[in-house]
């Protein structure tokens, strides 16, 4: 393997190498270019895609316009989402306490656009200036006669995932204060599906042909109302399990609602998630409509995958994602079209996923835990991979070297869950893998001459 | 509207949000026209070769900034982060960013290590020198290495103010006076773009004089597939360059936010005296950074710029008009708005506002009226976010609107021709290769222009009137 800092290797794992000790959930080593982020980005990104409440960004302008309609997260209808807003903290507020500002800007906000609700981020400074937010919100939910939750998300306090934390508890606390509204007997709420590319609507669309109820989803075209009334589903069905998984502990707890963790990724995936719930309500007719469902949706895609597969038989894969559940899927679904996952990691993955990941991928591969693209580009030059899936900051180093892109993150622009995501995801990997674009890459050349290097050796003639 | 899933789609875009009704806000900001200090500073130092920036901050303020320059440039961006954990927020962050300073010279060997701070840093008050000096005590810089720093807190100034710290601190910490003058000028040429610097670079040139231009991102941000990942890629001005500095004639400063700061240490630190001229944008603009150059070489302009010029006034002439009592607004960072405004009145363009978050200050509205009058409406800093801007342009309704790809929803709200100008452009390309600044960046735009206007004209002509020749 490539040369790797000392305190990085115990991150790092070679399949086959030797026992598996892989460690994680730490933080990032200081000085690193970690492709990581921090717990506002992870609150942010939860709450982002609830439409028809306002997300107040409670410090220095930057969180706010770097978050500012940065994730593809689609509504249907109102988009206050997608707006941008900031207390723009300054130095006198800095020194004097920006409760003030908050209060002032809140009120503003809320008389503006007459929100469902409204969430209040702290981002890194307003724990150190000592603004008491809590009463600020408090306050101002009286006043408004609308939830105004703050959300804790102080950037240095913790990881991405302290962010999911956060937002958990955020929406937790909308829950339970219904406005009406009926919920059938076969009723779910959708967690951790957040409507990138449409994708929400794919996963209802299959539970309405399902006959189930979807009473919420958190938070793809999220709305304030449908998470109140949340806890009165029979089943949380959990997708992105990093981030959703405490938000369905605890209303296990409080409302005694189990959950489920799945993936709407892939084909088996897909279909073991639909049955899943099928057989959670054990109602024959939902179980008959499941089964012709998935029949029918197979049917409609495996002759189009099998072609993809024809091109694709052979290539080889890395992988590295923000949560390690979705590692799981893009490693089976890359199987379907013949390609070998080779490298695989994810920024915010623990040990049981990792050690699942070790157990569904062949010898050789390399599992990794935070990595920095210097460690990333060597492993992929080593592996020699055709395709990386990844986040935005991962796609330029890939087409820096040459290599095929996916992107599994926030900047996808077709929807990858459910079977149509399947096609898609399909669709794009082709489509970057083979390209005729990396005829002209060096990358390719050299390979080339390489691969003629050695047939001549082997005594092979050169095609 | 039906959409895919069938559900009933209200008919509100994004921004139909937006009343038209102006009111004061005394405290939100909506749609901010401004981003951060420290991504100013993290592209800056990009511009020095081998150089890695580093985030003296919480994880997310690094991911931000490079997601944020590498959607802009489509390229990779690199730099580290101190990480900071709640511990450092309590003790300091010092034991961070001397880990970080010795992790980072092990694993990823720049020659140039530029840290910038953050509002936390800022807020918990770390004393960078003396940290910077503690590591170099304790062995943690290699020889011949460099660490440097600047301050940026994010709730001061803006990333124009971010960049030009940057800068300053290039002078600070690396520039000297040798006693020997040398036969060259210093250009300091803004938050600009790489393709910018690559023209300034041209022309300076062609006028005959050698230069040394920092920063410079160009071959950094914007370099070629090589089939390799190359950590630290062929561009940027080198550190004995701008060390060097010191011993120049004179130093040229595009942009005054950008770029006055610098070029004022450098004369303070090193008694080297400058020129601030406005960005090198239009014809005007181009005209005073040539005519500057040419003062100071005892060069006369040569032939070809001359020659490019000429295209740039034939364009204007050929087309004029269809400029003629155009209506434009614009939103942006000063040092391009003031260029810009310049240049569109040149062209007999009606200027209806001007709006930047930065807090650029009395001087940078004087500097817009000379060329606008007294009607134009020019805001800058609290309060003058993109939501103001959408509200002045339902109050009165320009003909194109110039700004950065976060306008591209007002354009499609109001049904107005947009320009991309200005940073960030995350939607389309051509920023990283071809410039605005110089006659041939003067062309570039007026193409831009036209296309937008012209494209309108097509769209909007009933057929009867639909013309060819144009």
């Amino acid at each position: 393997m490539i040369e790797i800092l000392d305190e990085r290797k115990s991150q790092i794992y070679e399949k086959g190498s030797q026992t598996f000790e892989l460690s994680c959930d730490k933080a990032s080593l200081a000085g690193s270019v970690s492709q990581r982020a921090c717990v506002f980005c992870g609150s942010r990104v939860v709450l982002y895609p609830i439409a028809d409440a306002v997300h107040l960004v409670h410090g220095p302008i930057g969180c706010a316009a770097y978050t500012w309609d940065i994730r593809g997260s689609l509504s249907s209808g109102p988009e206050l989402h997608r707006l941008s807003f900031s207390t723009d903290l300054r130095e006198t507020e800095v020194i004097y306490g920006g409760e003030e500002k908050l209060y002032a800007s809140l009120t503003e906000l809320i008389d503006t656009y007459r929100p469902k609700a409204a969430f209040v981020y702290a981002t890194c400074i307003v724990g150190l200036i000592g603004d008491d937010v809590q009463s600020v919100c408090a306050r101002v939910e009286k006043e408004q006669g609308i939830p105004v939750v703050p959300v804790h998300s102080e950037g240095f306090r913790g990881t991405k995932k302290d962010g999911y934390r956060a937002a958990c508890e955020a929406l937790f606390r909308l829950m339970g204060n219904e406005d009406g509204g009926s919920v059938g007997p076969f009723g779910i709420n959708i967690l951790g599906d957040f409507n990138l590319a449409g994708e929400t609507w794919i996963i209802k669309e299959y539970y309405r042909q399902m006959g189930v109820d979807v009473v919420s989803c958190m938070t793809g075209d999220g709305r304030v109302d449908e998470i109140r009334r949340s806890y009165r589903a029979s089943l949380n069905v959990v997708q992105c399990s990093g981030s959703m998984t405490h938000l369905a502990r605890m209303m296990e707890q409080a409302y005694g609602i189990p959950f489920k963790r799945v993936s709407y990724f892939g084909i088996e995936d897909t279909a073991e998630a639909l049955y899943m719930v099928a057989r959670h309500f054990d109602d024959p007719g939902v179980i008959d409509r499941t089964e012709e469902l998935v029949r029918s949706e197979v049917n409609r895609i495996y002759p189009a995958i099998r072609e993809y597969r024809t091109a694709l038989e052979g290539k080889k894969a890395g992988i590295y994602v923000g949560g390690s559940f979705k590692a799981f899927s893009l490693v089976k679904a890359l199987r379907h079209l013949g390609i070998a996952t080779v490298i695989v990691g994810s920024q915010t993955g623990n040990r049981e996923d990792y050690e699942y990941l070790r157990e569904i991928c062949a010898e050789g591969t390399i599992i990794v835990d935070d990595t920095n693209p210097l460690e990333l580009s060597q492993f992929m030059m080593e592996k020699n991979v055709d395709l990386l899936i990844g986040g935005v900051k991962e796609r330029p180093i890939a087409y820096k070297m040459g290599i095929g892109f996916c992107d599994h993150n926030h900047e996808r622009k077709l929807a990858l869950a459910g079977f149509e995501g399947m096609l898609n995801f399909c669709r794009e990997v082709y489509s970057s893998v083979m390209s005729p674009v990396w005829k002209f890459s060096p990358a390719r050349h050299r390979q080339a001459q390489l691969g003629r290097a050695c047939d001549e050796q082997d005594g092979r003639a050169a095609v | 509207m039906q959409d895919a899933t069938g559900l009933l789609k209200e008919t509100i875009m994004i921004l139909r949000h937006t009343p038209q009704q102006l009111a004061d806000r005394s405290a939100l900001t909506v749609n901010p026209a401004k981003t951060c200090q420290p991504v100013g500073a993290m592209y800056a130092a990009l511009g020095i070769h081998g150089c890695l920036p580093h985030s003296h901050g919480s994880q997310g303020c690094c991911a931000y900034h490079r997601s944020a320059l590498t959607r802009h440039y489509k390229d990779p961006v690199m730099a580290t982060t101190s990480s900071f954990t709640e511990g450092a927020s309590v003790f300091g962050g010092q034991a961070n960013l001397i880990e970080a300073i010795n992790n980072i010279f092990a694993i990823y060997d720049p020659e140039v290590i530029a840290v910038h701070t953050t509002c936390l840093s800022e807020v918990i008050g770390d004393d960078l020198p003396q940290i910077i000096n503690k590591a170099q005590a304790e062995g943690k810089i290699p020889k011949g290495k460099r660490v440097i720093h600047t301050n940026t807190p994010s709730f001061k100034g803006s990333h124009v103010t971010g960049f030009a710290s940057m800068t300053q601190s290039m002078v600070q910490y690396l520039a000297e006076n040798t006693g020997t003058k040398l036969n060259q000028v210093n250009v300091i040429p803004g938050f600009v773009e790489p393709s910018d610097m690559t023209e300034i670079k041209r022309i300076v040139r062609e006028m005959g004089l050698k230069s040394v231009v920092f920063p410079d991102t160009s071959g950094v941000v914007n370099g070629p597939l090589t089939g390799k990942f190359h950590m630290y890629p062929r561009g940027g001005t080198t550190v004995g360059e701008i060390r060097s500095t010191g011993d120049s004639r004179l130093t040229v400063a595009l942009g005054k936010l950008a770029s006055a700061a610098a070029a004022k240490l450098l004369d303070r630190k090193c008694k080297v005296p400058f020129e601030v001229l406005d960005l090198p944008i239009g014809l005007r603009g181009t005209d005073a950074f040539i005519d500057t150059l040419r003062k100071t070489g005892g060069v006369s302009v040569p032939e070809s710029l001359m020659t490019q010029r000429g295209q740039v006034v034939d364009v204007i002439t050929d087309m004029h008009q269809y400029f003629y009592g155009k209506k434009a607004a614009l939103v942006g960072d000063p040092d391009h708005l003031t260029s810009l405004v310049q240049f569109l009145t040149d062209m007999d363009m009606e200027i209806l506002y001007v709006v930047t978050g930065t807090p650029a200050g009395r001087k940078f509205e004087e500097g817009i009226r000379q060329y606008t009058g007294e009607k134009t409406v020019v805001e800058y800093g609290p309060g003058a976010d993109m939501f103001r801007f959408h509200q002045l342009i339902k109050n009165e309704r320009p003909d194109l609107i110039f700004g950065n790809s976060y306008v591209k929803y007002i354009a499609r709200d109001e049904d107005i021709p947009l320009v991309r100008v200005g940073f960030p452009i995350y939607d389309r390309v051509g920023h990283q290769y071809f410039p605005v600044t110089g006659y041939r960046g003067a062309l570039r735009l007026i193409e831009k222009i036209l296309n937008v206007l012209l494209d309108r004209q097509d769209r909007d002509a009933p057929e009867e009137s639909f013309e060819l020749v144009m």
